[in-house]
C-alpha cells in the first residue's frame, strides 16, 4: 500500500558530511544529538505540503534514504547500495563546505545512482568522467546541500561559496548551505526554506503530475495519491 | 674521501625515501579527505624515510657495499635519530592531538600534552622491569636502554601480527574455504532488506503524522532531555507521546534488522566475487601460493611449539637447514649460503608484509622496523649477526627469540578459534528462513 504513493528521495554523499544529521533537521526539526556511522541505509519521512498558501494544496509523504557509505568502497558494498537506488525521484547530494574533496566526490555519486536508473534503458557509461551532457537530460531533480557552513572563517566564505556555485551550476541544480545544527538556517520563510519546498514540489510534480498539470493516469481511482489530508489515511 | 662518497649516497637515498612517503601519504592514506595538519604528514614522512634507511643498510650488510667504517656511522647515526623520534616527538604529537579534541582542557593544551608525555614515559620505563634486559654495564640512559624498550613492545606487535598472517593468509587465497554463493540467495536477501525499509517507512510516516497532529493540536512534543525532564514525563505523559515511544522501539528493532541485512548481503556479494576471481587465471595461481604459505605457517607454528616446550633457542634458520636436506637428497651442487640468505630475507619479508595489510594507520611504523631488525638477525647466518650485535650492545637476543615465540603462537592459537567461529557461524545465518 505504502508503494503507491511513493516519493522516493535519495541523500548521497561522502562519509562524514552530515547527511543523518541533514535527513533529521529536515524530517523531525531538531537537531541530531548524537550522530553516529550510519551502516546500510536509514530512512526518515518529512510530511510536505505541495503548493503551499495554494488552493491545490495537498500533503505528501517523502521519503528521504539516507545511503551510508563512500565512492571508494569495495565492489561488493556498491552493489549492495544499488539496490536502494531503484525508481527515485529526486537526489540530494550532500557535501561538506570544509573538505573540497567530498565536493569532487559528488560526481562520482551522482553517477554512480544515475546509472542505475538508466541502465536498462538509457546510455551505458563506460568511464566514470564528469560529462555535463549526461545532466541535461537528466530527468530527476538534484539538489545540493553543502554542510558545517559555521566552521568556515569569515574571510575564506566567499571563494568556498563561488566554488559551490560553480558545483552546483554543474548540476544544474539549486544548492543551498548551510549548519546542520542550526535549525534557524532552515527556519520557515528563509530563502532556504522556499528552495527546499520548491525543490520537493518540483519532485513530486516529476513523479505525479504531466507537463499540462494533469495527474499520471494508470492507477484506479479508488485510491488516491500521496497522504491525503488527515481523514483518509489507510495505512498500516 | 670515501666516507664522504657514501654519506652523499645514504643522504640521497634518505630524500627519495622520505618523498617517496610523502606521495604515499598523500594518494594511499588520505585519498579521501583534506590534510589539515602538515606536521603530521612531515613526522610520517620522516619516520618512514628513516626506517627505509635502516633496512637499506642491513641489506648493505649483506651485499658487502660501502665501506665498512662508514656504515657503523651511519648505522649509529640513523638509530638515534629514530629512537628520538619514536620516544620523543611521536607520542608527544599524539598526546598534543588528542587533547586538542577534547574541549574542555583547550586553553591549556601544551601543559596537559607535557602531562600526558611524561605519563607514558613513565610507563615504558616501567615496561622494562619484568624483563632482563638490563646488563649492569651500562647506565640507565644509554642507548641499549631504549632499544631494548622499544624492542619488547615491537617484538610483541610483529609476534602478533605475525601470528594472525599466518593463520589468515591462507584462510582468505584458498578456495576450499569459500562457501557457495548463488544468484537466488542474493535476490532473496535484498528482497527482505528491502520488505525491512518498507515496513521501517510506513512506521516512520504514523509517527511524522501523529507529531504534526499533536503540533498542530498545539501539544508541543518534547523529548525529555536530563535528569528532571524524565521524572517530569513520568507523571505527565500525552497519549500520543506514548504512543510515539512504542512506534519508536519497533522503528529501532526494525533499524538493526536492516543493518544485519545489509551486511550480509555485502558479504554475500563479496563471496561471490571471490569465487569468480578463483576461477581466473590469477585466482588460481594465488590459490597455489596459499597453499604454498599456509604449509610454511604451520611449520612456523610447529617450530615456535617445540621450541618453547624443548626450551630451545632457533639457531640455523629453516631455509637454510630445507636446503641443505635437498641437496643432499638430490646430490645437486648448489650454493647454500649464497642462496638462503636471499630465500630466508625475502619469506621473512613476505610474511611481515602480508601481516602489514591487517594493519591500520598507526605511527608505531618505527617501533615495527626497529624490531624487525632484530628478528631478522635471527633469519641470518652467522657471519652477518656480527656487526649488528656490535652496534646495538649486549641485548638479550635468545631472550627475544623466546618472547616472539610465546606471542606468535598465543596469537595463532586465538586466530585460529576466531576464524573457525566466525566460519562456523556465517552458514547458519543463511539456512534460516
Amino acid at each position: 500500500m505504502a508503494s503507491l504513493d511513493r516519493v522516493k528521495v535519495l541523500v548521497l554523499g561522502d562519509s562524514g558530511v552530515g547527511k543523518s544529521s541533514l535527513v533529521h533537521l529536515l524530517c523531525q526539526n531538531q537537531v541530531l544529538g548524537n550522530p553516529s556511522w550510519t551502516v546500510g541505509c536509514s530512512v526518515d519521512v518529512r510530511v510536505h505540503d505541495y503548493k503551499e498558501g495554494t488552493p491545490e494544496e495537498k500533503t505528501y509523504y517523502i521519503e528521504l534514504w539516507d545511503v551510508g557509505g563512500s565512492v571508494g568502497s569495495a565492489s561488493s558494498v556498491k552493489s549492495t547500495r544499488a539496490v536502494f537506488y531503484n525508481s527515485v525521484n529526486g537526489i540530494i547530494l550532500v557535501h561538506d563546505l570544509t573538505n573540497k574533496k567530498s565536493s569532487q566526490n559528488l560526481y562520482r555519486w551522482s553517477l554512480e545512482a544515475l546509472n542505475r536508473d538508466l541502465v536498462p534503458t538509457g546510455v551505458l557509461v563506460t568511464n566514470g568522467d564528469y560529462d555535463r551532457e549526461q545532466f541535461a537530460d537528466n530527468q530527476i531533480p538534484l539538489l545540493v546541500i553543502g554542510t558545517k557552513l559555521d566552521q568556515i572563517h569569515e574571510n575564506k566564505r566567499h571563494e568556498v561559496l563561488t566554488r559551490t556555485a560553480f558545483l552546483a551550476e554543474d548540476f544544474n541544480a539549486e544548492e543551498i548551505n548551510l549548519d546542520c545544527t542550526n535549525p534557524r538556517y532552515l527556519a520557515a520563510g528563509s530563502s532556504n526554506a522556499v528552495k527546499l519546498s520548491r525543490f520537493f514540489d518540483k519532485v513530486i510534480e516529476k513523479r505525479y503530475f504531466l507537463r499540462d498539470g494533469n495527474q499520471i493516469p494508470g492507477f484506479p481511482d479508488r485510491k488516491r495519491f500521496g497522504g491525503g489530508t488527515l481523514k483518509s489515511l489507510h495505512y498500516d | 674521501m670515501s666516507f664522504l662518497i657514501d654519506s652523499s649516497i645514504m643522504i640521497t637515498s634518505q630524500i627519495l625515501f622520505f618523498g617517496f612517503g610523502w606521495l604515499f601519504f598523500m594518494r594511499q592514506l588520505f585519498k579521501d579527505y583534506e590534510v589539515r595538519q602538515y606536521v603530521v604528514q612531515v613526522i610520517f614522512s620522516v619516520t618512514f624515510a628513516f626506517s627505509c634507511t635502516m633496512f637499506e643498510l642491513i641489506i648493505f650488510e649483506i651485499l658487502g657495499v660501502l665501506n665498512s667504517s662508514s656504515r657503523y656511522f651511519h648505522w649509529k647515526m640513523n638509530l638515534c635519530v629514530i629512537l628520538l623520534i619514536l620516544v620523543f616527538m611521536v607520542p608527544f604529537y599524539i598526546g598534543y592531538f588528542i587533547v586538542s579534541n577534547i574541549r574542555l582542557l583547550h586553553k591549556q593544551r601544551l601543559l596537559f600534552s607535557c602531562l600526558l608525555w611524561l605519563t607514558f614515559m613513565y610507563f615504558f620505563w616501567k615496561l622494562g622491569d619484568p624483563f632482563p634486559i638490563l646488563s649492569p654495564k651500562h647506565g640507565i640512559l644509554s642507548i641499549e636502554q631504549l632499544i631494548s624498550r622499544v624492542g619488547v613492545i615491537g617484538v610483541t606487535l610483529m609476534a602478533l601480527l605475525s601470528g594472525f598472517g599466518a593463520v589468515n593468509c591462507p584462510y582468505t587465497y584458498m578456495s576450499y574455504f569459500l562457501r557457495n554463493v548463488t544468484d537466488t540467495d542474493i535476490l532473496a536477501l535484498e528482497r527482505r532488506l528491502l520488505q525491512t525499509m518498507d515496513m521501517i517507512i510506513s512506521k516512520k510516516k504514523r509517527m511524522a503524522m501523529t507529531r504534526r497532529t499533536m503540533f498542530q493540536k498545539g501539544e508541543v512534543h518534547n523529548r525529555p532531555s536530563g535528569f528532571w525532564g524524565m521524572i517530569k514525563s513520568v507523571t505527565t505523559s500525552a497519549p500520543g507521546s506514548e504512543n510515539l515511544t512504542l512506534i519508536q522501539q519497533e522503528v529501532d528493532a526494525l533499524e538493526e534488522l536492516s543493518r544485519q541485512l545489509f551486511l550480509e548481503t555485502a558479504d554475500l556479494y563479496a563471496t561471490k566475487e571471490r569465487i569468480e576471481y578463483s576461477k581466473t587465471f590469477k585466482g588460481k595461481y594465488f590459490n597455489f601460493l596459499g597453499y604454498f604459505f599456509s604449509i610454511y605457517c604451520v611449520w612456523k607454528i610447529f617450530m615456535a611449539t617445540i621450541n618453547i616446550v624443548f626450551d630451545r633457542v632457533g639457531k640455523t634458520d629453516p631455509v637454510t637447514r630445507g636446503i641443505e636436506i635437498t641437496v643432499n637428497y638430490l646430490g645437486i651442487q648448489f650454493d647454500v649460503k649464497f642462496w638462503s640468505q636471499h630465500i630466508s630475507f625475502i619469506l621473512v619479508g613476505i610474511i611481515i608484509v602480508t601481516s602489514i595489510r591487517g594493519l591500520l594507520i598507526t605511527l608505531t611504523k618505527g617501533m615495527y622496523f626497529v624490531s624487525s631488525v632484530l628478528l631478522i638477525r635471527m633469519s641470518m647466518p652467522l657471519e652477518y649477526r656480527t656487526i649488528i650485535t656490535e652496534v646495538l650492545g649486549e641485548l638479550q637476543f635468545n631472550f627475544y627469540h623466546r618472547w616472539f615465540d610465546v606471542i606468535f603462537l598465543v596469537s595463532a592459537l586465538s586466530s585460529i578459534l576466531f576464524l573457525y567461529l566466525a566460519h562456523k557461524q556465517a552458514p547458519e545465518k543463511h539456512m534460516a528462513p
